[in-house]
């Protein structure tokens, strides 16, 4: 993904993106039942979207049965709902309160135990050798640029995450090109969708043919090459090629919302104190669900705790958020203690901050927090605002 | 220039001051020795002189009833000790005692002030003297009522 | 599993408390060594996460003289529960640690250079360090001033150890307390009244400033009065730490992961987001 300081425009739309082996072929709804078989046959979990609390979650699933076949959600600011659509459509999901994310960095993660019982308690490392190789199967360009984000949070530095790495090394990515977009999406302008650029062992565009879904297929790696080849799937043809590319572009020329990203380190950088925080102060309610959503996100805590005797020790990571009072907690009190300084702090994070700590915007335009922020907070919106105060004053 | 007022320019605290002003007030200055532990003022008494410390140290203290003095502050060679002299009623608002042998320069500011009052150039003078004195003590002061160091917040 | 526990950041490592020291009320030092008997080569100003079984963890500045390796100090004040807890460590028992960790002070690139160490409070347990490794060569320095301020003559640390070095080593020490009562013959006053008159030259100067944060801030405004070049200011920050390796987020201040990037940071370098209230 572009770095967001520099990325006002759109990448060029590649009509037609070519894997190794350059042409593209055609799924149906049982081929992509097959392949979910053939994936757990070679001992995957495969992790792909799925109704659940009404909503669409990306959860396990065993067969193509399980995909929101015919499901669609209605999404704004503050608002989504899920409903149905006059087609079979099963990848039309854009704002899943879930993502890769809580796969590839869990919500919660043991780290390690130490037996207190003994003279000298040695901590012994969660054993993370056995854990199944994860597929995701359905995951947006969006989703996949906030994998780029968090390959370079977790695995960019001097120092490997254990986790994560573990987990990242091992995932497959059967990734599904957007062919429309959701009102609160942005990704075009951040440079990070709708079309898919790499990133992909497969990656799929979903059209509809008579009111059921079809997948012009191309691949992005040697083992996506390989499955595919064990579907023995058609050639696509020169029309659905076509079809495809044009949806997509179509997706990403429909899109509304827009984040203006030129500058956007020095704007933030030279308005912590402008009066514009307050006004949106004032409607945050810290509630942290924008950074639970966010596919970046990463704040974790690690937590020591021990069973009834106190004998068995455990450490623990789990997912924090710069939102609440405990985050920024020392001696004495909370560095960031209001509202408005932890708002503050989440958004020039993510869209400035990130850009020196890790060569990248912290946003991929995927508009989750727009959608899932209970009071509807538009973050493309709050930094037009922030430039329109920043060039009045 | 009389000895005084040879002592007085070269004191920091009348740095760049009027040689003929320096002879002036030279003529309400005097030097003084304090013992180690010898009380120089005390709390409530009437301010009509003020310090510039020339050796040693004193002591600014407040007395606490149940907790004995209570140190606020230490002032050592250059630093001016009293400001009372300048506001109405002149009447001191702490102690000083002298921690180790020391040595000042006492000013009559009974008879400053008079001078000051009928000269206003001398007055303005020396009011900007002692307000650099009067913001750095209040700066110090601001500090210390934080208690920055305090284990319970 | 132990190649993987060394391996992972996040594991601590099983150290035995040597010896635990009083060092003011609510102050100690716990002197700790490697139960594998490994060395520990640090840099002054860094820290360790210590782990103190089933209770949690906490960051400790290294106290002790980066030249000793094998016995590492930590000096802390007891304010959390985790602190508490170490407080009844004793000798033989074990404590976890993971380090170590950030950036310390820049002892060498300051050679030829005066230096003016600012402490105030627990601060000055992670400039000890510094002061080590500045008397150990002696001669590479210019002027060494130490201006340390507490809040009480009874809250003063290291003491045996300040007059031991005032006595043998070319080095000039002020310590000032912001109150006293009693018989106290030394300095009263807040740390920033010593910078005006301490013996340096400020163009040749380079400080070396921990304490809480506001007595920082006005510490680096006295030495810019002075005349000391701000970016020959060093100054170490507090924030919430988790992990100690800048991927868990809690300590950013601005872009920098305080943990990782400082906790010693260069004045000039974060000078735009010191005076910003709740970064």
């Amino acid at each position: 993904m572009a770095d967001a300081s520099d990325s006002q425009s759109n990448p060029p739309v590649d009509p037609a993106p070519s894997g190794p082996d350059g042409e593209r072929k055609l799924l149906r709804l049982p081929d992509l039942d097959r392949l979910i078989g053939l994936l757990r046959a070679r001992g995957f979990r495969v992790i792909g979207p799925t109704v659940r609390d009404a909503t669409i979650m990306l959860g396990d699933i065993e067969s193509a049965a399980q995909l929101p076949s015919g499901w669609a959600e209605r999404v704004e600011a503050g608002f989504y709902r899920v409903e149905r659509r006059d087609d079979a459509a099963c990848f039309a999901h854009r704002t899943s309160p879930e993502s890769a994310k809580r796969h590839l960095f869990p919500p919660a993660q043991k780290l390690w135990r130490a037996d207190g019982s003994e003279d000298h308690p040695q901590p012994v490392v969660e054993d993370r050798s056995t854990a199944p190789r994860l597929a995701f199967l359905g995951l947006h360009a969006c989703d996949l640029a906030a994998i780029a984000v968090q390959d370079k949070v977790f695995m960019g530095g001097a120092y490997v995450d254990h986790v994560y790495a573990t987990h990242r090394r091992g995932a497959l990515i059967i990734a599904v090109q957007c062919t429309s977009s959701a009102p609160t999406c942005f990704c075009d302008s951040m440079g990070t969708g709708p079309h898919l650029d790499g990133g992909c062992d497969l990656g799929m565009t979903e059209l509809i043919e008579g009111g059921e879904p079809v997948y012009v297929v191309h691949t992005g790696s040697e083992e996506g090459a390989q499955l595919l080849a064990g579907l023995a799937p058609p050639p696509a043809s020169h029309a659905q090629v076509v079809a495809a590319e044009q949806l997509v572009a179509e997706a990403a020329a429909h899109q509304k919302r827009r984040m203006q990203t030129e500058g956007i380190k020095d704007l933030f950088y030279q308005n912590y104190e402008n009066p514009r925080w307050e006004e949106v102060a004032r409607r945050c309610l810290t509630c942290a669900n924008c950074t639970m959503v966010c596919p970046t996100c990463f704040c974790a805590n690690i937590e020591d705790g021990t069973d009834l005797s106190g004998r068995l020790a455990e450490r623990r990571r789990r997912w924090d958020s710069c939102y609440t009072l405990d985050f920024s907690y020392i001696h004495g009190g909370s560095v960031r203690y209001s509202p408005m300084s932890r708002y503050r702090q989440w958004l020039t994070h993510k869209l400035a901050t990130w850009i020196d700590q890790f060569g990248t915007s912290g946003c991929v335009g995927c508009g989750r927090c727009i959608v899932w922020c209970p009071v509807g907070i538009d973050l493309t919106e709050e930094v037009a605002a922030l430039r329109m105060s920043a060039r009045a004053s | 220039m009389n000895p005084i007022a040879t002592i007085i320019s070269r004191q920091q605290f009348f740095a760049g001051m009027d040689d003929a002003l320096i002879e002036r007030i030279a003529g309400c200055a005097a030097e003084k020795q304090f013992d180690q532990d010898e009380v120089i003022f005390r709390e409530g008494e009437s301010a009509d002189r003020f310090f510039v410390i020339l050796e040693g140290q004193i002591a600014v203290k407040i007395h606490g009833v149940q907790r004995g003095d209570i140190m606020i502050q230490t002032l050592d060679a250059g630093d001016v000790l009293g400001w009372s002299w300048l506001v109405p009623p002149y009447q001191k608002q702490f102690s000083a005692q002298a921690t180790l042998p020391s040595r000042a320069l006492v000013f009559d500011g009974a008879i400053l002030r008079r001078m000051c009052e009928g000269d206003h150039d001398l007055g303005y003078d020396m009011l900007k003297r002692f307000i650099r004195v009067i913001a750095a003590r209040l700066q110090a002061t601001r500090l210390q009522l934080i208690d920055v160091y305090a284990s319970e917040k | 599993m132990a190649s993987n526990a060394v391996a992972d950041p996040l594991v601590s490592r099983p150290w035995r408390v040597k010896r635990r020291i009083r060092e003011a009320h609510d102050t100690f030092t716990l002197e700790i060594e490697s139960r594998a008997g490994e060395s520990f080569p640090f840099t002054a100003g860094q820290f360790n996460m210590l782990h103190v079984h089933g209770v949690g963890e906490v960051p400790i500045s290294i106290s002790s003289n980066p030249a000793e390796t094998a016995l590492i100090r930590h000096t802390t004040r007891e304010v959390g529960p985790v602190t508490k807890a170490m407080r009844k460590l004793d000798a033989g028992d074990t404590i976890g640690v993971r380090g170590p960790m950030g950036v310390g002070w820049p002892i060498e690139a300051i050679e030829g250079r005066d230096v003016v160490l600012v402490a105030g409070g627990i601060g000055l347990a992670p400039l000890r360090p510094a002061l080590y490794r500045l008397i150990a060569e002696r001669e590479k320095y210019g002027k060494i001033v130490l201006l340390y301020g507490t809040r009480s003559p009874q809250d003063i640390l290291f003491k045996h150890e300040l007059e031991h070095w005032r006595a043998q080593f070319d080095l000039e020490i002020h310590v000032t307390v912001d109150r006293a009562i009693g018989t106290w013959r030394g300095h009263v006053g807040v740390v920033t009244t010593l910078i005006a008159r301490a013996p340096f030259d400020p163009l040749e100067t380079v400080a070396l400033v921990c304490g809480p944060e506001i007595m920082m801030r006005y510490t680096l405004m006295e030495l810019g009065r002075r005349g000391v070049r701000e970016s020959d200011m060093y100054l170490s920050m507090e924030r919430n730490m988790k992990c100690g390796i800048g991927t868990c987020g809690h300590c950013q201040m601005g872009p920098f992961f305080v943990c990782r990037d400082g906790p010693v940071f260069n004045y000039a370098q974060i000078k735009w987001l010191l005076g910003k209230a709740e970064v």
